[in-house]
């Protein structure tokens, strides 16, 4: 991930662990829902478990169109 | 005089509860030395007793760490520890995490000194080393019996409030502290002496290292993403059934590059993970709860984005080195910046 960042592509980590994101250095990084499941919840209804990947998704293609200057955190 | 009391922290695997299927059990408490308790209670000797085990799942403490670290400290405090231990954890990441995070919180909440070991690369270190003791251990688990005397010297001099020299003195991972005393030449001389030394090529121990955790700088944000080609990338090791290129379940030596023109989701026929250390059930189920890909194909088909890579790139996380896996970032990025993608999303599991 940092190697994609250092070639001057923006990249965003959706993580399950944002400590260790954080850690390890990703400059864009968006929470995820659990380690087994980053972009999913299987105690959802399929549709509503779609919605919230979708938006997570979102999210994530958001953070790559803000511009940063340090390691961000984007939440809700 | 009675014997001092430690408290002992371990995950559910050396605690013997179970494997995967434990790791989202809460924090609970057992009387007594457990697993590599038997071993680290022969290290410390006959004036100390581990009195009781403290034992939480991985992914639980992982992503509920203040909660976790609450109750952990909540737990063990009946049992009025002296010292406190975790681990070690070696490179398991979640494990380090829930180690560093427990003794930081004891440390804090009960005042009394702590200990865990890890290996250098565990991203649990640089979360914790600026407030535990923690010692350097191998990267495997079967190392123990070598790894623990290192974890017991230092949890018994601390518990004997023992004056603990510099890391290097004591065989600890350095915290970030500076520590004033006399010498009897000055900074410049010694300077002098260091760069002399440098010239020659001969070694020289530093009197303060800088951090060595590289940073890169954010690269610029996407202009137009409805003209943006996005790729996916993933460490969560989702790879067509059967895995042909033979990813690595754990130490990762290779990433792959697949083919998803034309697929509108990845369905539990045709992929599954191959990542180690992770209940697999939920991304086997549906791969795209770790590498959306219906929900950027989606995104494509009403204009959101221009157009979704027609490759996607995996490897495996679990416990793979740093170095591989900055070759294969690079390798990635090359072929990402040569296909004309303009932004990334890297999904971890």
């Amino acid at each position: 991930m940092k190697e994609i960042d250092r070639a001057g592509l923006p990249v965003v980590h959706v993580a399950a662990i944002v400590p260790i994101s954080l850690a390890v250095g990703a400059n864009r990084i968006v929470p995820a829902v659990a380690i087994p499941h980053p972009l999913g919840n299987p105690a959802l209804p399929k549709d509503e478990e779609r919605q919230l990947r979708l938006n997570l998704v979102k999210k994530a293609l958001q953070a790559l169109q803000v511009e940063v200057e340090e390691q961000t955190v984007f939440e809700e | 005089m009675g014997k001092y009391r430690v408290v002992h922290y371990l995950n559910q695997f050396f605690a013997e509860i179970g494997g995967e299927e434990k790791v989202n059990i809460p924090p609970l408490v057992k009387e007594g030395a457990i697993g590599p308790g038997r071993i680290l209670q022969q290290a410390l000797g006959e004036e100390w007793e581990i009195v009781a085990t403290v034992i939480c799942g991985d992914s639980y403490f992982a992503e509920n760490i203040e909660e976790a670290s609450a109750k952990v400290v909540e737990l063990i405090s009946s049992y009025q520890p002296d010292v406190f231990v975790a681990g070690p954890a070696f490179n398991a990441g979640r494990y380090g995490v829930a180690c560093g995070a427990s003794c930081s919180a004891v440390g804090k909440k009960l005042g009394i000194p702590v200990v865990t070991g890890m290996y250098k690369e565990n991203p649990g270190l640089d979360i914790y080393r600026k407030e535990v003791y923690i010692t350097p251990t191998s990267n495997s688990a079967r190392r123990m019996k070598d790894d623990i005397p290192a974890v017991a010297s230092l949890l018994r001099k601390l518990g004997l409030g023992q004056e603990i020299g510099s890391p290097q003195e004591e065989g600890y991972f350095p915290r970030g502290l500076r520590v004033n005393r006399f010498v009897d030449r000055t900074g410049a001389e010694r300077a002098v002496d260091m760069l002399l030394l440098k010239l020659k090529g001969e070694p020289f121990q530093t009197e303060y290292s800088m951090p060595t955790f590289e940073r890169i700088p954010p690269s610029p944000p996407i202009g137009d993403l409805r003209s943006a080609t996005i790729a996916l990338v993933t460490s969560g090791g989702i790879v067509p059934r059967g895995n042909p290129d033979r990813i690595e379940s754990a130490s990762a030596s290779k990433f792959a590059g697949y083919d998803i023109a034309g697929l509108d989701a990845l369905t539990p026929a045709a992929y599954e993970t191959v990542h180690g250390g992770y209940d697999p059930v939920y991304a086997n189920e549906d791969p795209d709860r770790v590498l959306p890909l219906d929900a950027m194909r989606a995104l494509e088909k009403d204009g959101t984005i221009g157009k979704l890579y027609d490759r996607y790139y995996v490897t495996v996380g679990n416990a793979t080195s740093v170095a591989n896996s900055e070759r294969f970032g690079k390798a990635i990025a090359a072929e990402l910046k040569s296909a004309g993608v303009g932004g990334v999303i890297l999904t971890s599991t």
